[in-house]
């Protein structure tokens, strides 16, 4: 199939969405959600306002620092479960079990530890983060070939130098899928923290608009938000091709 | 039980009895955890009281209808998608970035459009566990190994007995890796929906609980959802192990 | 040659001036059709054991398709027993393909008794001829294990049962021993003539190897580099009652000496090499 076809064929698919959220809009009425054009053009006016860019600036601010904390301590398991085989043959299972509860449910258990603000929140979406991280990186290194630290102890090199030259390159694309997908499940915990119970950033604006009956704004921030997220995970997979080429 | 099991049950037992410890001598106080002891007690209060029968009956019966929706419709979907390869080429991108979006966010816009009751709930749980399953049946398809068909046509069997007894069993590793994801996120969806906004439900509990500062009710529930996801998803994996075990090297 | 080692004249199987060309594909900047196969004339008698090698990418498992039904020739004719074969697997064709192709998620038992279920044969029937047939493949202690738990060699004799409990008349063999070790490979040669002499059965087996052909085959037809034609057909002149020992007779020697001096040319052309007219045609 040719490369124009399918750009074609995946803009029907644009289409087909656009005239499903048409239907939506006539079945269900403007006040609850409002048609696509409207909304499309609503869209530039909203990103403008004081409004927006506070909760997006407080969004951002704790999915920052959420994302710094799950980073950390996701490498940081990541590599002590990869490189000492006990730990991750005992951790692993835990941190599989872990992965597939819902997280939800700890929630409050960081409100009442972290209080409302934003620590609660940063909790939370690193609480999302750090499994896949630690999970990814555990994996990544336990693939390093062993052949690769017999070829290390041949050619001489110090452990510090078989860390920099052999391991890391070696580990380095599954790693970087963990960090990817932790990007992906870092922003969903920092958002589902800021739709309950949270005064500031955009999961709380869009539970304010829904309560106020204001669709077009709470249409216009999930959007933006996909956005932001398709195109964030489109440039890591971008990378996370390269690294997976070049090794 | 293997050396690793018994270490790994050590080191569980051992951080809830350091947490129960931190609890009992004030290091953690009992107004932010309650010991596990405690949550265990409540909850067993709890469930002989009878109080929330009616909310885990709702809730874990929309998770059972979440999740048979999604199984059977994203397997129907699957073998659709497979069947038409230029619908499937249009839809891959689509599908490589359903689960890096914050899909979950169009909860309050389903709330709007359909109101506070049930349906978005449903909604946004199958729109959660659908494509898991879809993505699992298209990938089982594509890995079913091209010789199968070459030893259908050899057995002389129709399109449907090829699919029934050939394409089937083959892709259905895959297809049960979908079955767990189905679950795991149909679950998730479903409590984190009531958690955030629902008329009922356990999730709507927790909230409330968390609300009144009523502790005990409110680790009770987490621990009873704890347990049961746990349980749930030790069961899917015991399965997993089982079919593994025949299919690659024999392990027990 | 000893008349013994061709138990028949009668024609099993028939390939009249068959070829087999793929279409281009469609579309813009879409690749040429691709001459693979022919024309290829094969008159294949009733109970012989016949091999054909050739360089790797010459259409021998065209060929092979091509007779058992699984591809439809481009022009030309297949007949089995007199019966014009046309892209539809004839009854009495078994094929066992390169590729492990056992069933993951049956028992070696139930792979083995795939076919028979398929075809509505009594339950005690199956038994008999599926408990007879892996008592014959020497897989009789493995009949409960699942295939993942049976080497490679084990796994292409669960193919091969599977085959045979079909009672094919014409057994298609497709490099089936492609993926196993050289020593391997000498056993499951004795394998295949001890069911061959047993079934009666005519066996055509696709291969690479020239000396599994040469120890192997009644006939030993050697293929040219794409697009595949018979260049010549040896006879080995080897007694039915035979078995992997024969490698150590100079006519063993002989025969693959013959067949590399026919192939090394065409084989140098499969790989591309420049020089490959001048040397084949030395």
């Amino acid at each position: 199939m040719t490369a124009t076809r399918r750009f074609t064929d995946t803009f029907v698919v644009v289409l087909a969405m656009l005239a499903v959220w048409q239907v939506l809009h006539l079945i269900a009425g403007s006040t609850a959600l409002p048609a696509p054009l409207p909304t499309l053009t609503y869209l530039l006016h909203n990103v403008t306002t004081d409004r927006f860019a506070t909760n997006a600036a407080a969004t951002i601010e704790a999915f920052f620092f959420a994302l710094l904390l799950a980073y950390a301590v996701g490498l940081a398991i990541g590599v002590w479960m990869g490189a000492h085989r006990l730990s991750g043959a005992v951790g692993e299972p835990i941190l599989v079990a872990l992965y597939s509860l819902p997280k939800i449910v700890l929630y409050p258990v960081l409100l009442l530890i972290f209080g409302l603000g934003i620590s609660g929140k940063v909790a939370f979406g690193a609480l999302h983060g750090i499994l896949p991280v630690a999970l990814l990186t555990t994996g990544a290194i336990r693939a390093i070939p062993p052949v690769y630290l017999r070829a290390a102890r041949t050619l001489q090199l110090t452990p510090w130098q078989t860390i920099r030259t052999v391991l890391l390159p070696a580990a380095l694309p599954e790693v970087f899928t963990g960090l990817r997908i932790g990007f992906t499940v870092t922003l969903l915990g920092v958002l589902l923290g800021e739709m309950f119970a949270s005064k500031a950033g955009l999961g709380s604006m869009i539970m304010t608009d829904m309560s106020l009956a204001q669709s077009e704004d709470m249409v216009t921030v999930a959007i933006l938000l996909f956005a932001f997220a398709a195109v964030a995970n489109g440039i890591l997979l971008w990378i996370e091709h390269r690294l997976h080429r070049r090794v | 039980m293997t050396r690793v099991g018994l270490i790994r049950l050590a080191v569980i037992v051992g951080a809830i009895g350091a947490l129960e410890l931190a609890c009992r001598i004030g290091l953690i106080k009992h107004q932010i955890i309650i010991p596990p002891s405690e949550m265990a007690s409540a909850l067993w209060t709890l469930l002989a009281s009878g109080s929330v029968n009616a909310d885990i009956e709702r809730t874990l019966g929309i998770i059972v209808l979440v999740i048979a929706l999604s199984i059977v419709l994203g397997f129907a979907a699957g073998i659709a998608i497979h069947a038409l390869p230029r619908v499937r080429a249009a839809l891959d991108p689509f599908f490589a970035t359903y689960y890096a979006v914050p899909v979950f966010i169009f909860y309050p816009v389903l709330i709007a459009i359909f109101g506070l009751s049930v349906m978005p709930i449903v909604l946004i749980g199958v729109a959660t566990a659908i494509v898991a399953m879809i993505i699992a049946t298209l990938n089982g398809l594509d890995r079913v190994p091209r010789v199968l068909t070459k030893v259908a046509r050899v057995h002389r069997l129709s399109r449907i007995k090829t699919a029934v007894t050939l394409q089937l069993p083959a892709a259905a590793p895959y297809l049960f890796t979908g079955v767990k994801l189905s679950v795991s996120y149909g679950f998730i969806a479903v409590i984190a929906a009531e958690f955030i906004l629902s008329p009922a439900g356990l999730g709507r509990d927790i909230a409330d609980a968390y609300a009144d500062f009523n502790n005990r009710r409110m680790y009770a529930l987490i621990l009873f959802l704890l347990i049961v996801a746990t349980l749930v998803n030790a069961a899917l994996h015991a399965l997993d192990m089982r079919f593994a075990a025949r299919r690659s090297g024999g392990r027990p | 040659m000893s008349v013994a080692s061709l138990p028949s004249r009668e024609i099993h199987a028939q390939l009249e001036a068959v070829t087999r060309v793929f279409p281009a594909a469609p579309g813009a900047g879409a690749q040429p059709p691709v001459h693979a196969l022919g024309p290829v004339d094969l008159d294949l008698r009733k109970g012989e054991f016949f091999a054909v090698v050739g360089p790797s990418g010459c259409g021998k498992s065209t060929f092979l398709e091509v007779l058992a039904g699984l591809q439809k020739p481009t022009a030309g004719t297949v007949t089995f027993e007199g019966k014009v074969v046309n892209g539809e697997v004839a009854d009495g064709i078994g094929v066992v393909f390169q590729e492990d192709a056992s069933f993951p998620w049956l028992t070696v038992w139930d792979n083995a008794a795939f076919g028979l279920r398929r075809n509505g044969v009594a339950a005690a029937e199956i038994r008999r001829r599926v408990d007879d047939t892996l008592a014959f493949m020497g897989l009789k202690d493995f009949a409960r294990a699942y295939p993942s738990q049976l080497s490679g060699g084990m796994r292409q004799r669960v193919c091969i049962a599977r085959t045979l409990v079909l009672q094919p008349r014409l057994i298609l063999l497709d490099e089936p021993f492609g993926a196993l070790d050289a020593q391997t490979r000498l056993l499951m040669g004795d394998e295949v003539l001890r069911l061959w002499r047993r079934t009666g059965a005519s066996v055509l087996l696709i291969t690479h190897a020239l000396d599994e052909a040469a120890m192997l085959a009644d006939r030993v037809g050697a293929m040219s580099a794409r697009p595949g034609r018979f260049i010549e057909v040896i006879d080995t002149g080897w007694p039915r009652e035979r078995d992997s020992t024969i490698v150590g007779e100079a006519a063993f020697g002989e025969i693959t000496a013959r067949l590399w001096e026919r192939l090394r040319g065409e084989s140098l052309k499969a790989l591309g090499h420049a020089g490959a007219d001048s040397m084949a045609a030395e």
